[in-house]
């Protein structure tokens, strides 16, 4: 469903990323932790097609993409329902009675249709959230990347969250990928865990392979080291 | 000497954050406040400097009942209160040197300090801050850069520099780790830690991180549908067996004991 090969992105004259080389199949989770700055949201919008590599390509098994951003990038003026109901006119042509059917469905299973009416900044935190990944759902997108889902919230209202995205990828088939740094939503959420450091991508394996791995540079990032692989110089390997 | 709330309600609309709260913080702990998104924490902290007022209740500092003082009285009692917020907050378009002296050349810290400070004064106590923040290695170039050409870790540490610099009694901090990796959130820990032991000032940290919690913190305050569900020294909280401590607990438990 998805094909990246040797993908490569520089601003100005720094490189962000470099030879990026990974497939993923119909209805695999993949998650991307890394440190700050790495470039994992980069590769996110490399792979929704916001951003242009430098170099390599990315091929894509569908062209229906539903993307959540990090700061959920809602329409303010428009109300939760309204929120929806302006991707499925504009990118898929459906409006009025069946438009607002299929939007109370979603709400209902995001538990948010009793606040349909209300507007963004009348909703929590956990509830933006929630109405940002319906309005990626919206369109039934085959690919969905969720960048940092959960930044920002609780916990248990994390761990909810990463429920949903599970829940919906169960029952739309969807391929996903999510960017996180909480390790523990990377663990409920990943078939596959990749680091991206140091401009590029270390495939880390099932989280069970990533829980029991020695591989040093996962171990700093994960257990928050001051000292490891991550802070030298040259490529990991 | 410290901060104690008595009796503190407050409502937004029909929404009850603050019921009838009260906890006193010891001189030189750290005390954390943990509860889920939306449970007032926040709203306690901004309490604290004034920036909201209780309907009903009082916050004193130092024996000072901030919800009584004049804003000219209010800016006293912020100088006595660093606040650390959760984005670094600092002014784009000045340098790193110029963001740490912001502070230091407002009037109400010319009059607590009794003159202006020499340029000379005012460079030793940057320097000195930047060091403190452990960006001793990066002077003096780290001076004249300005926040966007430096890394998101880098900024949190001269965010910090800057609200030591007029030397607060008190370190209030809105969920300093959120949305960081786990390097960079141990590296802010460690100096929360270091920092409130060495300039021996009291911290209060808003998190949702109990990992973080069980590790700096000396007490830690949980806040649950606007009251005080537990307010105990770290090593107690993780024997709790109240439901809700213990879902924040179980994330420590998921992360196969890591560290914060």
């Amino acid at each position: 469903m998805i094909e990246v090969k040797e993908a490569g992105k520089h601003f100005e004259d720094k490189w962000i990323l470099r030879r990026i080389t990974f497939d993923m199949s119909r209805g695999e989770s993949m998650v991307l932790i890394g440190p700050s700055g790495s470039g994992k949201s980069v590769l996110l919008k490399i792979i929704a097609g916001l951003i242009t590599p430098d170099e390599g390509y990315v091929k894509l098994g569908s062209s229906n993409i539903g993307m959540l951003f990090q700061q959920n990038a809602l329409f303010n003026s428009l109300s939760v329902i309204e929120n929806l109901l302006f991707p499925l006119g504009e990118r898929l042509g459906l409006y009025g009675t069946e438009a607002r059917h299929q939007c109370a469905a979603l709400l209902e299973a995001v538990g948010l249709l009793e606040s349909a009416d209300l507007y963004p900044d009348e909703i929590s935190g956990g509830m933006q959230k929630r109405l940002g990944i319906a309005r990626a759902l919206i369109v039934k997108p085959e690919i969905i990347l969720y960048d940092e889902p959960t930044a920002g919230l609780d916990p248990i209202t994390s761990r909810l969250i990463a429920d949903l995205i599970l829940g919906l990828r169960k029952k739309e088939g969807s391929t996903i990928i999510t960017v996180t740094n909480d390790i523990n939503r990377a663990y409920q959420l990943a078939d596959r865990i990749a680091l991206i450091a140091r401009n590029t991508m270390y495939i880390g394996g099932t989280p069970d392979d990533v829980r029991q791995s020695r591989d040093p540079a996962l171990k700093q990032f994960i257990y928050g080291l001051k000292d490891g692989p991550l802070n030298q110089p040259g490529h990991l390997t | 000497m410290s901060i104690r709330f008595q009796n503190v309600t407050k409502s937004f609309g029909l929404n009850r954050v603050l019921n009838n709260v009260s906890f006193e913080v010891k001189t030189g702990e750290i005390l954390f406040i943990i509860g889920k998104s939306g449970v007032g924490k926040s709203v306690t902290l901004k309490h604290i400097v004034g920036l909201l007022k209780p309907d009903s209740g009082s916050v004193s500092i130092d024996g000072t009942d901030v919800t009584k003082q004049s804003a000219e009285q209010l800016s006293e009692i912020r100088l006595k209160c660093g606040m650390v917020f959760q984005r670094p907050a600092l002014l784009d378009s000045l340098t790193v040197f110029e963001n740490i002296a912001f502070g230091l050349k407002t009037v109400q810290y010319a009059v607590k300090a009794g003159k202006e400070l020499e340029p000379k004064e005012l460079e030793r106590i940057v320097t000195e801050k930047i060091r403190l923040v452990n960006l001793g290695h990066e002077l003096p170039a780290i001076l004249d850069k300005k926040p966007p050409e430096l890394s998101f870790g880098m900024q949190k540490r001269v965010s910090l520099a800057r609200t030591l610099a007029p030397h607060p009694s008190y370190l209030l901090f809105d969920e300093p780790t959120t949305g960081l990796d786990p390097i960079t959130t141990n590296a802010i820990n460690d100096l929360i830690l270091d920092l409130s032991r060495k300039l021996k000032v009291t911290s209060i940290v808003v998190s949702h991180d109990m990992s973080c919690a069980l590790k700096i913190a000396d007490r830690i305050l949980v806040l649950d549908k606007g009251a005080i569900l537990a307010l105990e020294p770290a090593s107690e909280i993780r024997h709790s067996r109240q439901p809700l401590i213990m879902e924040f607990l179980k994330e420590e438990f998921l992360k196969g004991g890591a560290p914060c």
